[in-house]
């Protein structure tokens, strides 16, 4: 379906200027090699800044790879990057090209700029703005909207004019759960209609347990892992997560907790550890008795997720994958 | 491209946790939601894939130039009822108010002929070149221009769109100011048809301009800038009577494409116009039009792709 191979981006050094720090050159994909199957839901995980949008804009034909290759149902969109447009439908993270327009002018222009007929663009409008739950909202301008509800108005223009495959950037960002529910019953349509690919970019973790059938792990622009979300996750199947909230701070006073501090990612009160079952039994133990216990605040004890993949493959920023 | 061992465990499910003691609602939420499991479709792969090797897959539809140009005006026209028509108001009362002070100065004959046209034409530079540029300047800063890029569009159609919508919105501005100039000076109404001739090329020539500058300009700041430079430079150049500018500056109302929409445009007022000179002045706002709609286009293209 999509074969990405060897694919380089380098963005060259900045001179700094007054005010604006120079930036010495960023290597914001390097050397990706990806295959995407039809009919699947591909993920890009990856924190802030792991070159997640840079990887998409190269797959989508809105920039240029220094180095490598793209082919999409075979056809090569590094040299004719006009023809991804033709091929698949993309839901960036802007919206301001549509911001002014009413829902229902959105989604209607969109489809005509995909090339339907007018009488056929309108009927899809409809048949998607219903099947979001969108028609309510049909009249009111994309401005007026709130997050979530402009960007599921974005998805609905995304999805008039049927394309195989479709390329979404952080769908669900600001969405509640009612929208993205509406998202993702709609994605799986298309999927059992039309063996709809779908590659999606987002950097929350489940999200991307609970959607993805396989999932590439970005950081630095690298892929460091591919797999299932299930077979990546056995990669640190030995590993159990234990995160403690303290009331105020760490009792280091407990010899066994000053004995955990060199061992935790420490993030304001909160703890996190990852070890082995026993260790982690035995951790549990301590804090739930004894001293420990009256600085304790909360504890979780959980099996490991894919942030806990990322951080085992050597993934370098602490912060930027979220759970919600 | 291994079929992984691991792909029957269902969607989801292995999300679970432990044992936990805080209660985090969301990550129930996301759990039900893949009706379709992954080896639902896994079955039908492969024959897909073996069918692609066979070539490529069929293209989707373009779409052609005119049906994807009526439809960005169509949604640029849109536009104006959310967020432009205080603009157009400015826009008017800015014009009527330059011929009201000028009506001080200015004492009837060919000042007064150039100071209602250089009004007139000045919502036009208003609307089509300094709002033209600030809306591609944000667009293209915003990453809006993306929408476009990724539907299979002509470049021309998007750029004439917009610039034609631009345009438009300038008809109700310039109606009013011409009307209300002829009455303050007294000037004969007779030709003001001539305005449908002039709006859409005068029209053409500012709006690709703006398009041109909102487009190349590196920052949305300078196309702003840009934006106000020309509009100031309309009306400096277009307003003020020629006679009485320096040399320098009568050369730089030549070069300036807003100076032929209002010279035919004050031509009209005349007992006899010479139509010859008219036509003239309005070819060249055509040309220019031509030229820089050509220039926003070629600049759209790359900004699409960077």
């Amino acid at each position: 379906m999509c074969v990405v191979r060897a694919l380089t981006k380098t963005y060259p050094a900045q001179r700094g200027r007054r005010g604006v720090p120079a930036t010495p050159e960023v290597r914001a994909t390097d050397d990706v090699t990806l295959d995407i199957r039809r009919g699947e839901i591909f993920g890009l995980l990856g924190p802030n800044g792991a070159g997640k949008s840079t990887l998409v804009r190269q797959l989508t034909g809105l920039m240029r790879p220094d180095a490598g290759r793209v082919e999409i149902l075979g056809h090569d969109i590094v040299r004719h990057p006009e023809r991804a447009a033709r091929i698949l439908a993309y839901l960036g993270q802007e919206s301001s090209a549509l911001d002014e327009l009413t829902v229902s002018l959105a989604a209607e222009t969109t489809g005509r700029l995909r090339g339907l007929e007018v009488r056929q663009a309108r009927a899809e409008r409809d048949a998607v703005l219903e099947e979001l739950g969108l028609t309510g909202l049909a009249g009111r301008p994309l401005k007026k909207l709130s997050g979530g509800q402009r960007r599921l108005a974005c998805f609905a223009a995304a999805l008039v004019g049927e394309r195989p495959l479709l390329v979404l950037d952080e769908p669900t960002t600001g969405m509640d759960p009612v929208a993205r529910r509406a998202v993702w019953s709609a994605v799986d349509r298309r999927r059992a209609e039309h063996g709809t690919t779908v590659l999606l970019v987002t950097h929350n973790v489940i999200e991307a347990e609970t959607v993805l059938d396989r999932v590439a792990v970005l950081d630095r622009g690298r892929v460091i892992a591919c797999d299932t979300p299930s077979g990546l996750k056995e990669k640190v199947a030995g590993e159990v997560r234990v995160e403690l909230v303290w009331r105020e701070s760490a009792p280091l006073n407990v010899p066994e907790v000053a004995a955990l501090r060199d061992r935790v990612v420490e993030s304001g009160r909160r703890w996190t550890l990852r070890l082995a079952p026993e260790e982690a039994r035995a951790v549990v133990a301590t804090v739930t008795g004894g001293a420990a216990f009256a600085a304790l605040d909360d504890f979780t004890l959980a099996t490991p997720s894919l942030e806990d993949v990322y951080l085992a493959l050597g993934g370098a920023v602490r912060q930027g994958l979220v759970r919600a | 491209m291994s079929t992984p061992a691991a792909a029957s465990v269902p969607v989801g499910a292995s999300a679970s946790a432990g044992a936990t003691a805080s209660n985090d609602p969301s990550e129930g939420e996301l759990r039900d939601v893949s009706v379709v499991s992954a080896d639902a479709l896994r079955g039908t792969a492969p024959a897909a894939e073996g069918r692609h090797a066979a070539g490529p897959a069929e293209l989707g539809p373009r779409a052609r130039l005119w049906p994807s140009l009526v439809a960005v005006y169509r949604a640029q026209l849109s536009r104006a009822r959310v967020a432009r028509i205080p603009l157009l108001f400015v826009a008017t009362f800015q014009s009527v108010g330059i011929m009201i002070l000028m009506r001080g100065v200015v004492d009837g004959g060919g000042e007064a002929r150039a100071v209602v046209a250089g009004s007139a034409v000045l919502v036009v530079a208003f609307v089509a070149l300094n709002l033209l540029a600030q809306y591609f300047g944000q667009l293209r800063a915003s990453g809006g221009l993306d929408h476009y890029a990724t539907l299979p569009v002509p470049p021309a159609a998007v750029v004439l769109g917009a610039a034609g919508a631009y345009a438009s919105f300038t008809v109700p501005g310039t109606v009013v100011t011409a009307v209300f100039g002829c009455l303050l000076f007294g000037l004969p109404m007779t030709h003001l048809w001539v305005l449908v001739a002039v709006i859409p090329l005068a029209g053409a020539a500012l709006a690709g301009l703006g398009a041109a500058l909102g487009l190349l300009a590196p920052r949305p700041e300078f196309a702003t800038l840009l934006g106000q430079l020309g509009m100031s430079a309309a009306l400096l150049l277009g307003v003020l009577p020629p006679e009485r500018l320096p040399q320098v500056v009568r050369l730089a109302r030549d070069l300036l494409p807003s100076t032929y929409g209002v010279e035919a445009f004050a031509r009209t007022f005349g007992e006899r116009p010479d139509w010859g000179f008219v036509l003239g002045d309005l070819a060249v706002c055509a040309a220019v039009g031509v030229i820089s709609l050509a220039v926003a286009t070629w600049a759209y293209r790359r900004a699409a792709v960077r």
